[in-house]
């Protein structure tokens, strides 16, 4: 029999004893660090392990939606993930990651800009970028549609002084999709970076400037570094959701473009095959979970983890 | 087909007769509300199949029309902008329904919920395999898997037709035992329409009439085709094939032909139900299309001219049905309804406000006594109408229209294994 502090006294083991006072503490704050953890971990519990659990559970499993759906550990909806919407599982990733490289070239410029050089109106400067975005993201994206029909304000112009041939379109090409993905996602990069670069020491600059670094290098090799953390948020917030987006698919691009969220969609909604929408959400969600992982230890997650510190 | 009609009566149509064949199956809003709110829908409804048991069919297991009272009460799930309604000091009213009321003393507690058939199903899915009222008495489903499905699995009311005098009477031969529901067992019609094509005459240059032009190399990357089960089953008129008796391996033979169409370049995008816009922004010329979007099209602030036609080869044509789900609190209160609908009265009043073909041929005459009664651009049209084949077909524009074939769950899955593919690569 194992014997400790709260063990009732027996035999001649004494334990220390405590005031009853300080007893009653440390109990409470026993309950008190459980009862902490009590919503995070219900919340937690709710909506994320009892969905997961429930789509491997229905990925497992055969029927159809009359009969309800049976766990017969049928493993054929995985492999017929991959045979069946392999190109879709690429398109998604290979946009997502483009989408991912532009916003990064497109944001960390703008927000460098404004963390430096906004001076007083570095608030009005980040209303700007974002206003768009109360806009609803299906109505930005159709106004694309619209803006860059093949006989659209845009293209017609060019077209009429030949610039463009007649026949030239940008709707229903993958270079739609990539840019309606990063328009979509540019706020979610730029502001982490924003964040990063606002906390930077300055006289980080002005020593690097005062031991001989030229703008670029101070840039290079104290700013760069120690943006980091906002980089490495950004570019997880943008890659995985432009990777499951397909509302710029269906509504920018067209036959050669397919993205795995349609086909998730249309596994759920139009065919009602559960199980292979279930599979096939759980393929993408390993995909993305392997590739951040990968992706966190190649940038290092101590640069993550010091970000508070300087 | 080797029987083609010399010259197509549809083809030659004013274009506000064209209103008659609006279909709302998946609405520009409903499409914004599925891509929103849809995967959590889908993610419920799974939690909620999963838990579930196999319980087979439950319709009617305890339920009796001899038993069956009147409530008082009926709750209707129906598509938007889809029955008569006027504006009365600001509010919506909807004049039959008020009728109906009046008449039957018959609350209706008229709802504007269903905005795609596997969405709306999705909804209802979960309390309907627990044994569970849906919350609606009625409801208008498409002809097609979701309604082989509801009926497959005993979640509708099967139909006394003793209450239904009207419709035995009054009723279309053409909506009367259809192939997806022999002896209206479960469903009467609510309206039906056609699929075909639509076109801009200034980008394909001149009048289309064949559906032979959605496949022309000429048209390369400006055909739009939709998503949707119309697709196949317009191609397979194409190819001779009567899409209602058609199997696998018809399902095939109309496959490799889009998987041809679409290697070739010819397929600019498979469309949900924005290819409207695209017409219209000429981002393709010529498209698979339901003549009511081509109608509102030209209708609209922009003035659209698009055309919709009935190709030569024929046409798809679908029927949205009412029919009462399983486990109805007030049946005999939807069913009182069913009949009240086929009266040619109240027929021709919703026939005048949503224009489409309509299941009761003789509301005709009620449209004419209307037109005689207004004047002006109004008599104009209700007299359009009321002569419309489109709203008041005769039996010969039906020996080309072609209702797409019963899918169980099964077959349906082979169909979309088939056709999936093609839409979303």
């Amino acid at each position: 029999m194992t014997i400790t502090a709260e063990t009732p006294i027996s035999g001649e083991v004494q334990p220390p004893k405590l005031h009853p006072a300080v007893r009653r503490r440390r109990i409470k704050q026993r309950f008190t660090i459980v009862g902490l953890l009590v919503p995070g971990g219900a919340w937690l519990a709710l909506f994320f392990i009892a969905p997961i659990a429930t789509l491997v559970i229905l990925s497992l499993s055969t029927g159809n939606v009359g009969l309800g759906w049976h766990l017969t550990y049928t493993w054929s909806n995985f492999s017929q993930s991959i045979t069946s919407y392999g190109p879709e599982f690429l398109h998604s990733f290979e946009f997502g990651t483009a989408a991912t490289i532009v916003a990064l070239l497109v944001s960390y410029p703008a927000a460098y800009w404004i963390a430096f050089y906004g001076g007083q109106r570095k608030t009005s400067y980040l209303l700007v970028i974002l206003l768009p975005f109360y806009v609803s993201q299906l109505i930005r994206t159709i106004s694309w549609q619209f803006i860059l029909a093949d006989q659209g304000i845009f293209l017609t112009p060019l077209k009429a002084i030949h610039l463009l041939p007649q026949n030239f379109h940008i709707l229903a090409t993958p270079w739609a999709v990539i840019g309606g993905l990063t328009y979509a996602q540019v706020p979610y990069m730029l502001l982490p970076i924003f964040a990063a670069l606002e906390r930077i020491d300055r006289s980080y600059v002005e020593a690097a400037k005062d031991l001989y670094a030229s703008k670029w290098e101070a840039v290079r090799r104290v700013v760069l570094p120690l943006s980091t953390p906002g980089i490495f948020a950004g570019v997880l917030l943008v890659f995985i959701s432009a990777v499951g987006d397909y509302v710029n698919e269906v509504i920018l691009g067209g036959t050669g473009t397919g993205v795995i969220g349609n086909v998730i969609n249309s596994q759920f909604f139009v065919n009602m095959n559960y199980p292979f929408a279930a599979a096939l959400s759980l393929v993408l969600m390993v995909a993305l979970l392997i590739l951040v992982i990968i992706y966190s230890r190649a940038l290092g997650t101590e640069d993550l983890m010091g970000g508070g510190t300087y | 087909m080797t029987d083609q009609p010399e010259s197509n009566p549809l083809e030659s149509v004013d274009p506000s007769i064209i209103r008659g064949l609006t279909m709302p199956r998946i609405s520009r809003r409903g499409f914004l509300g599925l891509a929103g709110a849809g995967m959590l829908g889908a993610i419920a409804a799974a939690c909620g199949s999963s838990s579930s048991s196999s319980t087979g069919t439950t319709a009617g297991g305890s339920f009796s029309w001899a038993t069956a009272k009147k409530a008082g009460v009926l709750d209707f799930a129906n598509w938007p902008l889809y029955i008569d309604q006027n504006t009365v000091n600001g509010k919506t009213v909807y004049p039959t329904l008020q009728q109906f009321t009046k008449e039957t003393g018959i609350k209706v507690n008229y709802q504007e919920v269903i905005q795609g058939n596997s969405s709306f199903f999705g909804k209802i899915e979960p309390q309907l395999k627990a044994g569970k009222p849906t919350g609606y008495d009625l409801m208008v489903i498409t002809d097609g898997p979701i309604l082989t499905q509801l009926m497959m699995y005993g979640w509708l009311t099967p139909l006394d037709h003793s209450y239904l005098p009207n419709f035995q009477k009054y009723g279309a031969p053409n909506v009367q035992n259809p192939s997806y529901d022999p002896g209206n067992k479960y469903s009467l019609a609510w309206q039906s329409g056609f699929t075909g094509i639509g076109y801009n005459p200034d980008l394909t240059g001149g009048e289309i009439t064949s559906l032979a032009s959605l496949f022309d190399p000429k048209f390369a990357g400006k055909v739009g085709m939709l998503a949707a089960v119309d697709t196949p089953n317009l191609v397979m008129i194409y190819q001779g094939i009567d899409p209602t008796k058609s199997g696998p391996s018809d399902w095939k033979k109309a496959g490799q032909l889009m998987q041809e169409q679409k290697s070739k370049g010819i397929v600019r995008k498979y469309y949900q139900q924005d290819y409207i816009n695209a017409l219209e922004n000429g981002d393709i010329a010529i498209s698979v299309a339901y003549s009511g979007d081509i109608y509102q099209a030209n209708q609209s602030a922009k003035g659209s001219n698009l055309k919709f036609v009935v190709p030569t080869e024929g046409v798809f044509r679908w029927t949205d049905n009412m029919c009462i789900p399983a486990h109805s609190l007030h049946p005999v209160d939807a069913i009182t309804y069913m009949n009240y609908v086929y009266n040619p009265r109240v027929a021709a009043t919703m026939a005048e406000y949503i224009d489409y073909m309509t299941p009761v041929p003789s509301s005709k005459n009620y449209v004419i006594q209307d037109a005689n009664a207004s004047s002006g651009s109004n008599k104009a049209s209700l007299l359009a109408m009321a002569n419309s084949p489109l709203v008041y077909p005769t039996a010969a524009d039906f020996t080309h229209a072609y209702y797409g074939p019963s899918l169980d769950p099964t077959a349906y899955q082979t169909w979309n294994s088939i056709f999936q593919p093609i839409f979303q690569a």
